[in-house]
């Protein structure tokens, strides 16, 4: 109070400078409109290269099951069959395992064993995935043939209409195995994003929940999972979309025949993403590359509509909660 | 009674909800709460006040052993609800949860629609026919002083309402499972003057059917709403009493301070 009186003049401001702030909102548009500009190029790009086998085939190719490169004859239903397959089996194997996972370590976990198991669950993701393919093919193919197969015959496959997925002779390799080597990758990106928004569910709602009387299950299952929806679908759709896009494990473990008589998931198949990798190296020049180039695009609309199917999923949940 | 046995005669006049006996609670090696002794009366409103950090959220906290959520804190004594010890291992916290419902500072609908979230927690505890549901939902809004704002809307989510509207239909869902015993965290922190009015006149409405125990930081609000107010201070219960008496004659110097706004 006693130092120099305070000058009340108003201070020379310096003037504001918005150049900064107009090139990088022009430089973050551009960016934004990269990403949508190469959405569009590969769209274009894959469409044209596809014309040939789109002019011959038309809508036809879906529906085929004949892939006969001499004889310039193509149709993409059984890498399509192989590719919905596999992701659906690895996604009905990994949510619940991924959910158990989340649950554990957010809500039962003994603290001190917190960060290991997540970061080992994080480290899983690390894992290449033509390592993957080596270990799916070379040891779990052989102990799946041998023990799980026969037990899934024995159970399951005395089911009514269910069972015949589970019958024929037990080979290893095949969509079921290719399905299973799929959901162990997959698992870590579904576990850790739903650890990661169960963590951020407000302490308070969950109290809220306990103090009603609540067991930890139903606190999970009635409130936090709702509350995180959008992450959960959104981890699922992560998850589902690197395995329809998944490429070397598969190749080694889904057997790679472009003929499937039966509808056992124990038969060996094909996707598209490993009949690309098998054929695109020796594909002669014409029909046969151009029927590669669209099952690229199949892959590419099947992703498409995955990410609108799982939009309309989180209206439809939004709905039932009330609006 | 004899000046040693002051502090532990009963302050209350009615019959006992609730009894502190020689209480210590901890978090890991810290002691949070110092030897709380005292009773909470029936039907009546008990306020707890203190500065921030003083452990009287940790103490309401302690009446539906909330704090077994967390793995480094624990309680030592006793808490009668009912002379039956709640801390007792035989106690199932899921039932004692029931019994005693909770409402905390900021509004917590589920994600869910309105009726749904009072719905919920019955559900858990009682097996009802659809048509007992439904009249136990309205019975809880209309006692939450709520009802007439939602009755044409149940189905639309809780996350709709206002503020002041959300945590009332927390009060609701608290009380529709027909606990004893109804905890307020700070209610009103979160709301507006005319939403924290209603809740205090909710307040006033409901100690007829339950017992409620409420922490404020707003000592008008203790004054206005409860009963008996309990003043602590560093983990120790420092004076109990008549809320008209404890503000208008304190009998420690502490309390007298903090009231007057001297400290605090």
């Amino acid at each position: 109070m006693n130092s120099r009186p305070l000058d009340t003049a108003p201070p020379v401001r310096k003037p504001v400078n918005q150049m900064g702030s107009r090139i990088f909102g022009g430089l973050s548009m551009l960016f934004a409109l990269l990403a949508l500009i190469l959405l569009a190029g590969i769209i274009v790009a894959l469409t044209i290269e596809s014309m040939p086998s789109l002019k011959a085939f038309g809508p036809a190719f879906l529906f085929s099951t004949e892939w006969n490169p001499p004889a310039e004859q193509f149709g993409a239903l059984i890498p399509i069959y192989g590719t919905l397959v596999t992701s659906i089996i690895a996604l009905v194997i990994a949510v619940p395992v991924s959910f158990g996972i989340a649950l554990f370590l957010t809500e039962l976990s003994p603290l001190w064993l917190r960060r290991p198991l997540g970061t080992a669950v994080e480290l899983l993701a690390a894992v290449p995935s033509i390592v993957f393919g080596m270990w799916g093919l070379l040891i779990f193919a052989p102990i799946f043939a041998e023990y799980i197969q026969p037990l899934l015959r024995a159970t399951l496959g005395q089911l009514p209409f269910i069972g015949q997925l589970f019958s024929g002779p037990s080979l290893g390799i095949g969509l079921l195995c290719a399905g299973v080597i799929l959901a162990v990758m997959i698992i870590p990106y579904i576990a850790s994003v739903m650890r990661d928004v169960f963590e951020v569910t407000p302490a308070m709602l969950k109290e809220s929940a306990y103090g009603l009387g609540c067991t930890t299950w139903e606190v999970m299952w009635r409130v936090v999972l709702p509350y995180t929806k959008n992450g959960v679908v959104g981890g699922i759709m992560l998850g589902l979309g690197r395995a329809l896009g998944e490429t070397m494990a598969v190749t080694f473990v889904i057997g790679n025949t472009n003929f499937l008589s039966t509808a056992s998931l124990f038969a060996p198949g094909n996707s598209i993403t490993s009949a690309l990798a098998n054929e695109f190296a020796e594909a002669e020049r014409g029909l046969h590359t151009a029927s590669l180039m669209e099952l690229g695009l199949i892959l590419f609309v099947i992703t498409l509509i995955v990410l609108v199917l799982s939009k309309l999923l989180l209206l439809r949940l939004s709905a039932n909660e009330g609006r | 009674m004899q000046a040693a046995n002051q502090s532990k005669q009963s302050v209350i006049t009615g019959p006992a909800q609730i009894a502190f006996r020689n209480f210590n609670f901890y978090y890991g090696e810290f002691l949070a709460l110092k030897n709380i002794n005292f009773e909470m009366e029936k039907n009546k409103v008990t306020a707890f006040i203190g500065p921030s950090g003083c452990g009287k959220s940790t103490l309401l906290r302690t009446i539906n052993r909330m704090y077994d959520l967390y793995p480094n804190q624990r309680a030592e004594g006793e808490i009668l609800l009912n002379d039956e010890n709640l801390l007792s291992p035989k106690v199932d916290v899921t039932t004692l949860r029931a019994r005693v419902g909770m409402v905390f500072q900021k509004p917590t609908p589920f994600p869910m629609s309105i009726f749904d979230n009072i719905a919920f927690g019955v559900s858990l505890h009682e097996k009802l026919s659809r048509a007992e549901l439904e009249e136990r939902v309205q019975w809880a809004l209309v006692k939450a002083a709520l009802w007439p704002e939602v009755k044409d809307k149940l189905h639309q989510s809780g996350m709709s309402l206002s503020g002041g509207q959300q945590q009332r239909l927390c009060i609701a869902r608290g009380i529709a499972v027909k606990p004893e015993v109804l905890l307020l965290d700070e209610p009103t922190s979160a709301l507006d003057p005319i939403s924290t009015s209603r809740i205090e006149e909710l307040v006033i409405e409901l100690k007829n059917d339950f017992t409620i125990v409420i922490v404020t930081h707003n000592m008008q609000q203790a004054a206005r709403i409860s009963d008996y107010t309990a003043y602590m201070y560093l983990g120790e219960l420092i004076e109990y009493g008549v809320t008209d008496e404890l503000f208008l004659r304190p009998k420690k110097k502490e309390t007298e301070d903090y009231i007057t706004g001297r400290f605090g």
